[in-house]
């Protein structure tokens, strides 16, 4: 590589250096844990929340106006600014971070559930009347998994958004690669600011293609990707 | 004397730093990012969508541009000789502009119903009044979707332009954050969701305007369907 891009790879202050890699490696793993933690409670979060709504959206057309309308509102304050408005409650903390990216989230998961859900044909659901289902029964056995292939591209592009926003924490205090990127800009220290961007941009590829393996098991039915 | 007030934040003057000239400072790098994108991602994407070539590639920048950091791209904007100029960070903000303008292009004008373009071809229209006269009209709707989207994401990515030395709203947010100044990051958290809500607001009205076939509104929606999620990251 070295002989191939020596621009890349030369001092001083070099785009990418094996000094680095070696050096960097254990605050990259630290990273690495605090990123993917965040992300997977925040997306969690966001799915436990997101259902209740989903299901209050769909009763009535004016409750789904209601919500979808709330949640769009939230989904509009950029992040910087709603990890802003939460420091006087929660401080300086991993909480912080964690109530903003849940919120995002949580938009994305309401929106696809509710789509999700109202493609379910409504002959399918008579038939499943006719068999005797009751309402729980239907929701959990017929609705939910056949609005799961929707749900679950609404997790992905949550996930996705997630890792990237985390970045932006960096500066609630929170860990993660822009931890790394901040640092590396404030000392000027270019191998650190791009080796942070590139295992950012890696763990959300990574993450998505997991979601999407995820998505082809549980729903073996669906051919065709749903559309994100 | 700097303000110590949450209200005091709010109605700053100063013609440095104050609320006026960070807001248009703001709105200076939201308008030429978009202006660029626009430049560069409508024309692409509407020769794209006329073509019926390069559908991966559009889809792909979409999904592409969502994995990138944007705190990451200014960042190495800034460690790289391009440095934290006007120039610099409208170009970094651009690049987050342009997957849902380029893509909005490109399916507005690639889902226009076929039979409506052979019909137009079959009365002995070329291929660029087609273009003109029946796939842009028909487009128009989702063409403006992906500039609002686009508009949203560089007025809320702009706020990082701070964290490398630029100026805009942001300034309030990294300046108060860096110094556990409450009313200072609380002023500018009001004025950056407020003005995000009012563009947001604004250009969903515009939008609702330029529509020339609104009637079809709803059925070039079911033909094209919004990404799931909402297109942009904040």
């Amino acid at each position: 590589m070295t002989s191939l891009t020596p621009w890349l790879t030369s001092a001083p202050n070099p785009w990418l250096s094996r000094q680095y890699l070696e050096q960097g490696r254990s605050q990259l793993l630290t990273a690495l844990e605090q990123h993917v933690t965040i992300t997977v409670v925040a997306v969690l979060a966001g799915i436990v929340f997101s259902l209740p709504l989903a299901l209050l959206a769909r009763r009535s057309s004016w409750l789904e106006t209601l919500v979808l309308g709330a949640t769009g509102v939230a989904y509009t304050v950029p992040s910087l600014a709603l990890f802003a408005l939460l420091v006087p409650l929660t401080g300086y903390t991993e909480t912080t971070a964690e109530i903003a990216l849940a919120t995002y989230s949580l938009v994305i998961l309401v929106r696809n559930t509710v789509t999700g859900l109202a493609l379910v044909e409504p002959e399918v659901l008579e038939a499943a009347r006719g068999m005797g289902m009751g309402r729980a029964r239907r929701l959990v056995r017929i609705e939910l998994p056949l609005a799961l292939p929707s749900i679950i591209a609404g997790v992905r592009v949550a996930t996705v958004s997630t890792i990237s926003l985390l970045t932006i924490a960096a500066y609630v205090g929170t860990g993660g690669f822009g931890q790394l990127i901040d640092q590396g800009f404030r000392a000027d220290y270019r191998a650190q600011v791009v080796t942070a961007c590139l295992c950012c941009v890696l763990l959300a590829l990574v993450a998505d293609g997991l979601l999407l393996l995820a998505q082809r098991l549980l729903t073996p039915w669906v051919r065709q990707a749903v559309p994100r | 004397m700097m303000p110590t007030t949450l209200w005091g934040w709010l109605t700053w003057t100063d013609p440095v730093s104050g609320v006026t000239a960070r807001l248009l400072e703001h709105l200076a790098y939201t308008g030429a990012a978009v202006g660029l994108a626009c430049v560069i991602g409508l024309p692409l994407g509407i020769v794209l969508g006329h073509s019926g070539k390069g559908g991966q590639l559009a889809v792909a920048l979409a999904g592409i541009g969502r994995a990138i950091p944007t705190l990451g791209v200014i960042v190495l904007f800034a460690v790289s000789p391009l440095g934290t100029g006007f120039g610099a960070i409208a170009l970094a903000l651009a690049l987050f502009a342009l997957p849902p303008i380029l893509t909005n292009a490109y399916v507005g004008i690639g889902e226009v119903d076929r039979s409506v373009v052979e019909a137009a071809g079959g009365m002995g229209m070329t291929s660029g009044q087609v273009l003109r006269r029946i796939e842009l009209p028909l487009a128009v709707p989702l063409i403006a979707a992906g500039i609002r989207s686009a508009v949203l994401q560089v007025l809320a990515t702009a706020t990082l332009a701070a964290a490398v030395g630029g100026g805009g709203l942001g300034r309030f947010l990294i300046d108060g954050l860096g110094s556990q100044d409450t009313a200072q990051l609380e002023a500018g958290a009001i004025l950056v969701a407020g003005v995000a809500l009012v563009i947001e607001l604004l250009l969903g009205l515009v939008q609702r305007r330029i529509d020339p076939v609104r009637r079809s509104r709803s059925q070039a929606r079911s033909v094209a369907p919004q990404p799931a999620g909402p297109a942009v990251d904040r």
